[in-house]
């Protein structure tokens, strides 16, 4: 069952990011060049409505989560790889496989590129773990909790932030 | 057609917000991709015959992170996003073949083997940087963001600092 709803809801979701044109190189570099905010604007809206949808259904009892453990190391020097690596390939994880089904054939490069990422990532795993993850470790850590406000007022910040970039984009037509 | 309505990925971002409260609430799953890609890869590996489950990776929580977890709930929805990616744009005429990124090819002319390479090493460290950082624009952007995680704003934030960096160095002046 597990495994079906797994199938359905990336079908979904392989749906809604063809139709906003996420899964195009010229939409991601065009992100990182600062030139088109597609991207931007479809996961920031992501995050907007499942921000208020999970945490409405936590308060309900209905859900439980913890955000992934902190390790400014890992985060920090992890996000930047990922971040150069992503420019140059144009693509995430997610969206390359999407953009292979849509006919971006090229995009098989930066997929075998991945993999053999992946498989380093198994030979060099100790070390990250021995030397990275203990630079600024904080164990698992929210917004609400690190300022000790409630999470409604967090997610209240969030949307007027998302909003007046929205605001932004629209104006000078990004 | 496409990209004419403004709003356009607003609407389909917040769908998208949609569907990702209605998998935690109904399989308990959070969007993520990256993990996907060393389970492959190591499950590759052990299909050609060699063996390297000697090494600590293989051990952690009884090989979660190796293609011994196959098939999971991430492979499906990965293998899910090809599918809808696929039926979509067949069905609104975007599907095109395309053997180089034309914005890519304005830069660099029509050059396979350095898109070869581009991709090749751009795709490494994209691996190596998410599995690092503990995930990818799907599960630290998207699901951890949402979370309000500090690890997955942190991780957010980097990947577009490294993102536009690398592009300006890259692309400079370019159109």
């Amino acid at each position: 069952m597990t495994l079906i709803m797994g199938l359905v809801t990336g079908i979904f979701f392989g749906i809604l990011l063809q139709q906003a044109e996420a899964l195009r190189f010229e939409r991601q570099v065009g992100a990182m060049r600062l030139q088109d905010m597609t991207i931007v604007k479809f996961m920031l809206s992501t995050i907007i409505v499942g921000s208020i949808g999970i945490h409405l259904l936590a308060d309900l009892g209905m859900i439980s989560f913890a955000p992934r453990a902190l390790s400014l190391g890992l985060q920090i020097v992890g996000g930047l790889l990922f971040g150069i690596g992503w420019a140059l390939i144009g693509y995430c994880p997610g969206t390359s496989v999407g953009a292979l089904s849509e006919g971006r054939l090229h995009v098989i490069w930066p997929i075998i590129g991945m993999l053999l990422g992946g498989l380093i990532f198994a030979f060099i795993y100790p070390l990250v773990q021995t030397y990275l993850r203990p630079l600024g470790s904080y164990g698992a850590l929210s917004l609400p909790a690190l300022l000790g406000v409630n999470h409604w007022l967090v997610i209240g910040v969030l949307v007027v932030v998302a909003l007046l970039l929205f605001s932004f984009f629209e104006r000078k037509g990004l | 057609m496409a990209g004419s309505k403004w709003y356009k990925p607003y609407l389909l971002g917040g769908l998208a917000g949609l569907l990702l409260t209605a998998s935690v609430l109904f399989a308990n799953q959070f969007f993520g991709t990256s993990t996907t890609f060393p389970r492959a890869a190591t499950w590759l590996v052990d299909l050609v015959g060699i063996d390297l489950s000697h090494l600590p990776f293989y051990q952690v929580r009884s090989g979660a992170l190796t293609g011994a977890s196959f098939p999971d709930w991430q492979l499906l929805f990965v293998v899910g996003i090809g599918i809808g990616a696929f039926i979509s744009s067949l069905l609104t005429g975007t599907f095109k073949l395309e053997s180089l990124p034309p914005m890519w090819v304005a830069r660099f002319g029509d050059r396979l083997g350095l898109r070869i390479v581009h991709s090749l090493i751009g795709g490494v460290l994209v691996m190596i940087g998410a599995r690092m950082a503990g995930g990818c624009p799907s599960g630290h952007g998207v699901s951890g963001v949402s979370q309000l995680g500090v690890s997955s704003l942190l991780a957010l934030v980097m990947f577009f600092v490294g993102g536009i960096i690398t592009a300006r160095l890259i692309y400079r002046g370019g159109k």
